[in-house]
């Protein structure tokens, strides 16, 4: 039903769909580019005009990049690293967010506002202090490294939080009369209520550590503790008119992020606007 | 309230809390709170990590406000934000609205227009370097089909590198603007929209006088989102032209990361970094005044 209630399309909605979907080729463009160049061989990619599809596919392309350079290492580590973040915030936050959400303690209102306030803070003006950190400790080329900065997320407590405070009081209020102790009542009654919160997060956050670039970049140095999206960048630097090869590790950083995003696109987009309405 | 009138139940409810926030509270302090602070001490220091760090007083900053290269960098980061902001913003709200009046097969184009979010923008930005290759990319072989002549040079242009990058991030960002804005868009009520027909007011009107006004609040949400995610572009600038040519796109977080990373000039790179950081601070602080004054709320 469109917004006037009317439940056919009209010529308006139909000149609409016509420019969307001139639009989603735009969209797609370059997904579509990424793939037929990856089936290439290097010697056609220069070819004009150019094809689509190759008259001599080379499927083999997906084969080389994980023999010329680590690339499985690669993918493992961001799957490695991309969980434990997860994992970790889940339960630092919804710990965190149980405590502001469902508990009274002298200086809630104070801590939660200075744990908003380090929304405001750019990642890039603590990127120096910890690198120096990680680096004192040791943590160079380490997965506690790549891992326990994202440990805790003052979004994913803000997110947990609100969702929490729609927690019916009197369900918290039932499970205390019958004796649960806090402990109980968060992994008892709190966490299974906020499961759909905990699943937006959940994707939220996996496919941003999937992404994630800089910190990875500037804290590991050996091949074998590079994650995807650093392994992708210095594939640039070595092989840089290997087209084909290049578009190929492109397409194998891209497909588990879009196969989580088909799996979870409503928890996901609920979780981006959540975000948004909280501030209210 | 007075120590001595909390009861039991209340000290152990305290108590507990406390117990759930403390890895959060470890976790923050170490990695946010004392980096933070950390970042600004260092903003006045000498230090190339091999060396221990010597004081500087206001060394970096003088040395900062005197760099062309460091006036370039905010330009060049004011010229990104200043361009890719509104028209993220701008084809981001067009798609929302398209796709909130139940055109065939909107569920499919949300989807697809989201896509770009998800991807990684190493990845995307290498495709898109590709696409732009100034000899063999496919924009310029379409371009040279089309009869133009004087193609441009895109990514080692210094007048066509920024507007390449710019084109990249809108193609990225759209769609999350596009996504907030649809939950704006479906947040306001639909019997407003019928009391206007009845009213007698025409499709522009109704735009003008309901959606807009209703829709300011996440507008003012997705433009301040908008302006600090801008501010700190740097995947689309390594990937695609390293800050090249001649720093023509050199940006902030990429002048942070090239004084610290390769230069190992850690309290440059702090000092910039705490630009950055009054940039973003002072965005936020001068929106959240501004919201008021502008931002109607049902």
């Amino acid at each position: 039903m469109n917004s006037d209630g009317r439940s056919t399309p009209t010529l308006t909605d139909w000149l609409i769909f016509l420019a969307l979907l001139a639009g989603a080729i735009l969209m797609c463009g370059p997904f579509i580019w990424m793939i037929s160049t990856s089936f290439k061989p290097s010697s056609e990619v220069f070819a004009f005009p150019p094809t689509l599809l190759s008259a001599h596919p080379q499927p083999g392309n997906y084969l080389r990049i994980f023999t010329t350079i680590r690339f499985g290492q690669a993918l493992l580590n961001s799957v490695i690293v991309a969980t434990s973040v997860t994992v970790l915030q889940l339960i630092v936050c919804s710990m965190a967010a149980y405590a502001f959400a469902c508990l009274r303690f002298r200086g809630r209102e104070v801590l939660f506002l200075i744990y908003l306030a380090a929304l405001m803070v750019p990642s890039q003006v603590t990127l120096i202090p910890n690198f120096i950190l990680i680096r004192n400790l040791g943590w160079i080329d380490t997965y506690q490294g790549l891992i326990l900065p994202y440990a805790f997320s003052s979004f994913g407590t803000f997110l947990l939080r609100q969702y929490m405070k729609t927690i019916p009081g009197e369900l918290i209020e039932a499970a205390r009369i019958d004796g649960a102790n806090h402990l109980q009542i968060y992994a008892g009654v709190v966490v299974p209520l906020a499961l759909p919160a905990l699943g937006a997060l959940a994707i939220f956050t996996f496919v941003a550590q999937w992404n994630n670039f800089l910190w990875p970049l500037i804290t590991t140095s050996k091949p074998s503790m590079q994650v995807t999206t650093v392994t992708l960048a210095s594939l640039q630097g070595q092989f840089n008119t290997d087209w084909p090869l290049l578009m190929t590790g492109s397409v194998l950083a891209i497909v588990p992020m879009l196969v989580v995003f088909a799996l979870g696109n409503r928890s996901f987009i609920s979780g981006i606007t959540a975000g948004s309405f909280g501030g209210r | 309230m007075p120590k001595a009138n909390l009861s039991l139940m209340a000290r152990r409810e305290e108590r507990a809390a406390w117990l759930f926030l403390l890895p959060s509270l470890v976790l923050f302090a170490v990695f946010t709170a004392l980096p933070v602070i950390s970042a600004f001490l260092i903003s006045f220091a000498h230090w190339d990590l091999f060396n221990p760090p010597k004081l500087a007083f206001l060394d970096n900053y003088i040395g900062l406000w005197n760099d062309p290269i460091f006036r370039q960098v905010l330009g060049n980061t004011g010229y990104y934000v200043v361009l890719a902001v509104p028209l993220q913003m701008l084809l981001g709200l067009l798609c929302a609205l398209a796709l909130n009046r139940g055109v065939p097969g909107q569920a499919f184009f949300r989807v697809i227009y989201f896509l770009p979010v998800v991807t990684s923008t190493v990845a995307a930005g290498l495709v898109w370097a590709w696409l732009f290759n100034s000899n063999f990319g496919l924009i310029n072989m379409g371009l040279s089909l089309l009869g133009v002549d004087d193609l441009p040079k895109w990514l080692i242009s210094s007048k066509w590198a920024m507007p390449a990058v710019i084109a990249v991030s809108v193609w990225q960002g759209l769609g999350y603007s596009m996504v907030l804005f649809l939950a704006g868009l479906q947040n306001i009520r639909r019997d407003l929209y019928e009391a206007a027909a009845l009213d007698g007011a025409t499709g522009w009107s109704r735009f003008w006088h309901i959606t807009l006004p209703l829709l300011s609040p996440m507008t003012f949400f997705v433009l301040i989102i908008s302006i600090i995610g801008s501010f700190q572009v740097f995947e689309l600038v390594y990937v695609m032209t390293k800050a090249g040519p001649s720093n023509a796109t050199n940006t902030l977080v990429f002048f942070i990361y090239q004084n610290g990373f390769m230069f190992y000039q850690m309290g440059i790179a702090s000092a910039a970094a705490m630009v950055l950081f009054l940039i973003v601070l002072v965005l936020t602080l001068v929106q959240y005044r501004l919201q008021n004054r502008w931002v109607h709320y049902e």
